[in-house]
């Protein structure tokens, strides 16, 4: 995943909204997983989008 | 690795998490309270609109010190502009205070500390420590050093990111449809009524609402919800959020001194809320109201009930799901038919367009209810169109 820090409120929208758990907000850097499906849920919810898969 | 040792560790420092804590500590139990930001109640992620009976229940006096404004009343707009106004006297336990929350959160955490309650700031679970399949810690990272935190029950109080009971094997994860995603200006130098409560419905917040509250000074939260499903854009809330500003002439010179973003369930509850050795309250715990969005009297409740339940566990040393069990109970018959309710109405409301719910508006406008709840509107709305409740009837 790629997030634009420029943009992140750090609010954890995403990390709430993950089915796999596979985000932890650590204070104000998001860490992915192995566990990220790529279903893009987070990047759909995220109140400013911050967020999108990376090569896209 | 450093290695500790209580009775209950509370992951989270909110008012869900501190109430736990409090009530266990006064129990006699051994807390130790763990925050991973640098301050209690900051960032903030809340509108700060509480209503003010439940206070008194969960035994808190109002403090000048942490309120920020007082209501007279709310104003419900329609998609076209139909105003209903609430005054004082019909505005019902729906409106109240609007907060400075994080210093009510500090005020709730002190209390913790008061009853003998450890907190340790900057210590952030990172994880559930599962020995022979039972919980009996946390893994965590208290300022740069990785510890872990063991202890007879864990109580999962860490919001909408609800992380510690996912570890612990819970799971609490939403659908799309029950989430709303949020963003909020706290905006000054703007002409809003400085004594009321403004929700704007229908199509300028997409399963959502827009919210005005006033902090005082021509200065309020002015904010916007949308429903998962319902965002198309990305980043639409803040599409949203910017357009409604825009195109309010109260609005659109102001200032925005801060911005904030977060996630709120709108889900009836989570189906279990406890486990062997596991407690879950608050937003972790899905338990916000699903129309309103309001979150904090739940969390504070649950955290009492959690933390009263624990204090009895300890007296026979048993924190099995069973044992548990009162938790459960405690909330869901104080909460819980409420919650179904509101969620009914919601997945409902979600689907009415901007002419039915302009008709909504104004058959409330009409009617002459004394006291307004989402009960009572509910009630208004069976009258005229039974149609939009008649699947949840039963429970008006």
């Amino acid at each position: 995943m790629k997030v634009v820090y420029e943009k992140c409120l750090h609010c954890g929208c995403c990390v709430g909204s993950c089915k796999q758990n596979a985000i932890y907000l650590n204070d104000y850097v998001l860490e992915f997983n192995d566990s990220c499906n790529k279903c893009r849920r987070c990047i759909k919810i995220c109140p400013v989008g911050a967020l999108s898969l990376e090569g896209e | 690795m450093q290695s500790f040792e209580c009775d209950i560790v509370v992951v989270g420092g909110g008012p869900g998490g501190s109430m736990a804590a409090k009530y266990a500590a006064l129990g006699g139990l051994d807390v130790i309270l763990i925050e991973k930001r640098a301050e209690i109640g900051a960032p903030l992620r809340c509108a700060e609109g509480v209503s003010k009976k439940w206070l008194e229940e969960i035994g808190v006096e109002p403090d000048p010190a942490w309120i920020s404004a007082e209501m007279d009343g709310a104003i419900i707009v329609s998609p076209s502009g139909h105003t209903f106004k609430l005054d004082e006297s019909h505005a019902g336990n729906e409106v109240g205070y609007v907060l400075e929350r994080h210093l009510f959160d500090k005020a709730l955490t002190e209390q913790a500390g008061k009853a003998g309650a450890k907190i340790w700031m900057r210590t952030a679970a990172t994880g559930a420590i599962i020995e022979d399949g039972k919980l009996v810690g946390v893994h965590a990272n208290r300022m740069g050093e990785e510890i872990e935190i063991r202890a007879k029950c864990v109580v999962a109080a860490d919001g909408f990111e609800s992380q510690m009971a996912r570890w612990a094997g819970l799971d609490t994860s939403l659908e799309l449809k029950d989430l709303d995603t949020c963003i909020q200006y706290r905006m000054a130098n703007i002409d809003v009524e400085p004594n009321y409560c403004e929700f704007v419905i229908g199509s300028a917040a997409p399963g959502g609402y827009v919210w005005i509250f006033p902090k005082g000074d021509r200065k309020a939260n002015v904010g916007i919800g949308i429903q998962g499903t319902k965002c198309k854009l990305g980043a639409d809330p803040k599409v949203y959020l910017d357009k409604f500003i825009e195109n309010d002439p109260r609005l659109k010179d102001g200032t925005v001194l801060e911005i904030v973003g977060g996630g709120v369930s709108t889900c009836p509850g989570m189906e279990e809320t406890t486990a062997d050795n596991l407690v879950v309250v608050g937003d972790a715990a899905r338990m916000i109201d699903p129309i309103t969005g309001g979150g904090i009297c739940h969390a504070c409740r649950a955290g009492m009930y959690a933390g009263k339940v624990l204090a009895e566990c300890a007296k026979s040393d048993d924190f099995s799901k069973d044992a548990l069990q009162p938790y459960e109970e405690m909330w869901r018959d104080r909460m819980e038919d409420k919650l179904w309710r509101n969620w009914m109405a919601k997945e409902k409301f979600a689907t009415l367009s901007d002419e039915v719910l302009d008709n909504l508006v104004l058959a409330i406008k009409d009617s002459d209810i004394k006291e307004v709840n989402v009960y009572n509107l509910l009630k208004v709305i069976k009258d005229k169109y039974p149609e939009i409740v008649d699947e949840f009837e039963s429970m008006i």
